[in-house]
């Protein structure tokens, strides 16, 4: 095995520091979001314990529902989106070592996007949109609600633009290479979003915002719900696919070793690309109004895209074992121990790959058609979705910040220990946490509820509602000791920051992947196709039974 | 053949082989077992659902020996009925729809979870062999009172 050199310092890219501030304002922003869901998120957890303390968080948030769409919102939609932005631009740019193909189209995208959150966020602190993170019609928020998430889901696409001119700069000079691991992930994260985003970009400007203008008075509910789920579904794997960058590109070098295995990498990134948008009728298993037989061909597919993941589990576990064994790591299992566990930023990361081992296992139980029928919108998919979203997503990215932050800042970060120590409360209060909602939710309790206000708990339900509201907690203080730290690195920490980008040098002499394992063309064309024939005749059915109904504010 | 490529077979082959014979477990069990989830049952004028039959008259009607069919219609934020009796081993189907906003319909210990959205017509067996008091709630975000929308399905000793 070859080392590869360590990544030349910056200087070696044009316009690299803008790319550092571009990188540095779409990071903040999304740290922000994240902080911000940090508090609604305590107030639900102590709500499941019994703890009734929305009547103190007046007039700041109104009720547990407002909570919950603050919650949703910044969490999912703000910390991720802004998070990836940021992230992927700059991996992009040091992994293809090109410059960014415009810095004026970056940051009026960035503005765009902000403009767009503000848009978005003003309706919601107001509680003139408390409609969850999902916007069912014919629930009907504020038209800025619609207008600014519309606004930041098309800057995305202006992300997409400015990734896809850089890479064919880069093309244009390196006609034969293999495009390095990190920057193809990237490219396919945007091409498949884009691709996956055209269901609730219709949704909003066909649907949502002429009906919320008040320009047309009803809408069909179910026609909207299934081009939210066309980009619901997905959407997670926009979520998903950076932390995979990170954990292909960045953590084997982060634990001392080298990727294992590059065609395989390459592989899953174009399974996810292909497959990873023509079946979001598997979040409508239950609903009425599409015939069954789609849902099951959505099921299958579904089952097929669990495959690029357990790829990814292998090569990704197989690289950490090379890092270890080259630091004097032996046995089957023992060389675990030989990772470098002091190291908060690979810490966080191999944290939240071990729990999202058990958010994969239970996301095939969900796809799994008829067995969805018992814990479709019980807790059981609270618990679920808080080990991917929440732990595979947010710890690895809160570890990819460990060496970022510094980097960015130029200031080494205050406390490693710190960082150590919230990486591990948050798998522990995650663990019981989650864990706990999955029990709660095979028990039969609801999902989005104020449970500490509904009439009908069941005894049964009581001990784990309890343990529910300590994970959370516990969840909580993870989430303070993280913003106390970097908080630190930027106001207290004297120490210049001796961080590098963990990226192997491009052109690694290991990749032999075949040329079509490094294409994007002919994958994005049957990509396409699959979600015709997944989505097109459902589509045409619902448009035939149209069924619309006027908007309600029922909050 | 080398080790590598040994040990990338060793764990694809399993990793295809599972989810196959987890789509032949549900492939039997829907049509094998029948357990189906909801599909395409027709559309409904929301506006008007309340004197659109059946849901102008929601309960419990018998069609035959220990077979029922339970209209329900539910609405910001009560299901009527909230309360529903039918006998042990009785086959319940559920024709369901919702008069507002989108709701959701879970029984406990039945496999009744579905979706009841405006203007669309869900349909839904269960069946209750065991007597006793089975709780029924909303599950899906309706607004501010969506946590007090429930209902019980008392299924009493079979005569």
């Amino acid at each position: 095995m070859t080392t590869t050199p360590a990544t030349p310092p910056p200087a070696g890219i044009a316009g690299i520091s803008a790319v550092h501030r571009l990188t540095s304002a779409y990071l903040i922003v999304a740290l922000l979001a994240l902080l911000g869901a940090n508090v609604p998120g305590l107030l639900q957890a102590l709500d499941h314990a019994g703890l009734d303390l929305y009547p103190a968080a007046q007039p700041v948030l109104r009720s547990y529902y407002q909570g919950l769409t603050v919650h949703g919102v910044l969490n999912v939609l703000v910390w991720t989106t802004f998070f990836i932005c940021g992230f992927l631009t700059f991996v992009t740019v040091y992994a293809l070592r090109t410059p960014l193909a415009s810095l004026r189209l970056a940051w009026a995208t960035f503005w765009l996007m902000v403009v767009g959150l503000v848009l978005a966020a003003w309706p919601i602190l107001t509680n003139e949109a408390s409609v969850l993170f999902t916007f069912y019609p014919p629930l009907k928020a504020h038209p800025a609600f619609y207008l600014g998430l519309t606004l930041v889901v098309v800057g995305t696409w202006f992300v997409t633009a400015n990734l896809a001119l850089t890479y064919r700069r880069w093309r244009r000079s390196h006609p034969t290479e293999r495009t390095p691991i990190a920057a193809f992930g990237s490219l396919v994260t945007f091409a498949m979003w884009t691709l996956a985003s055209v269901g609730v970009a219709v949704e909003m400007l066909a649907l949502l915002i002429p009906w919320s203008l008040g320009l047309v008075a009803e809408i069909d509910p179910l026609l909207a719900r299934t081009l939210f789920w066309l980009t619901g579904h997905p959407i997670v794997y926009f979520w998903l696919l950076p932390a995979y960058v990170s954990w292909y590109a960045m953590v084997p070098r982060l634990a001392g070793g080298q990727l294992f295995s590059a065609p395989m990498a390459r592989a899953a990134f174009i399974l996810f690309l292909l497959l990873s948008t023509p079946l979001g009728l598997h979040h409508q298993f239950t609903d009425p109004g599409i015939w069954e037989q789609w849902k099951l061909l959505h099921a299958f597919l579904t089952f097929v895209v669990f495959f690029p993941s357990l790829l990814t589990f292998f090569n990704v576990v197989a690289s950490l074992e090379s890092g270890a064994r080259a630091r004097g790591g032996t046995g089957w299992v023992a060389w675990t121990r030989r990772l470098p566990w002091g190291d908060p930023a690979l810490t966080a990361q191999v944290l939240a790959m071990i729990l999202f081992a058990f958010g994969g296992i239970g996301g095939l139980v969900n796809a799994s058609y008829n067995v969805n029928l018992i814990v479709h919108n019980t807790a059981w998919i609270v618990g679920h979705f808080h080990l991917t979203v929440g732990t595979a997503v947010t710890l690895s990215f809160m570890g990819i910040t460990y060496w970022l932050v510094p980097l960015l800042s130029g200031r080494q970060l205050f406390s490693r220990r710190l960082a150590l120590a919230q990486a591990w409360t948050w798998f522990v209060g995650m663990a019981v946490f989650s864990e706990t909602l999955h029990r709660l939710g095979l028990l039969g309790m609801p999902r989005r509820t104020a449970m500490s206000l509904a009439p009908y708990v069941l005894p049964e339900w009581r001990g784990p509602l309890l343990l529910v509201g300590i994970g959370g907690v516990v969840l909580f203080v993870s989430g303070v000791l993280y913003f106390l730290n970097l908080g630190l690195t930027l106001v207290a920490s004297r120490q210049p920051a001796a961080v590098e980008v963990p990226l192997a040098e491009y052109g690694d002499a290991e990749d032999h992947s075949p040329a079509f394992l490094d294409r994007f063309r002919p994958w994005l064309v049957a990509a396409v196709a699959l979600v015709l024939v997944a989505y097109g005749p459902t589509l045409i059915h619902l448009l035939g039974t149209l069924s619309p109904v006027v908007g309600r504010r029922v909050w | 053949m080398n080790r590598t490529l040994l040990y990338e077979l060793a764990w694809i082959l399993p990793s295809i082989a599972i989810p196959i014979g987890m789509l032949v477990a549900i492939v039997v069990t829907t049509f094998g077992m029948q357990i189906h989830v909801p599909t395409y049952a027709g559309v409904v004028r929301a506006q008007t659902v309340g004197e659109t039959p059946p849901f102008d008259q929601p309960g419990v009607a018998q069609l035959g020996p220990g077979r029922y069919q339970v209209t329900l219609l539910a609405h910001t934020w009560a299901f009527q009925p909230n309360e529903i009796r039918v006998p042990a081993g009785s086959e319940v189907e559920f024709v369901a729809t919702s008069r507002d906003v989108i709701h959701g319909l879970l029984i406990e210990g039945t496999n009744v979870n579905v979706m009841l959205v405006p203007g669309r017509i869900t349909r839904m067996k269960a069946r209750f062999p065991r007597p006793g008091e089975y709780l029924f709630i909303c599950h899906e975000y309706c607004g501010i009172g969506h946590h007090v929308m429930f209902g019980k399905v008392l299924v009493e000793a079979a005569p």
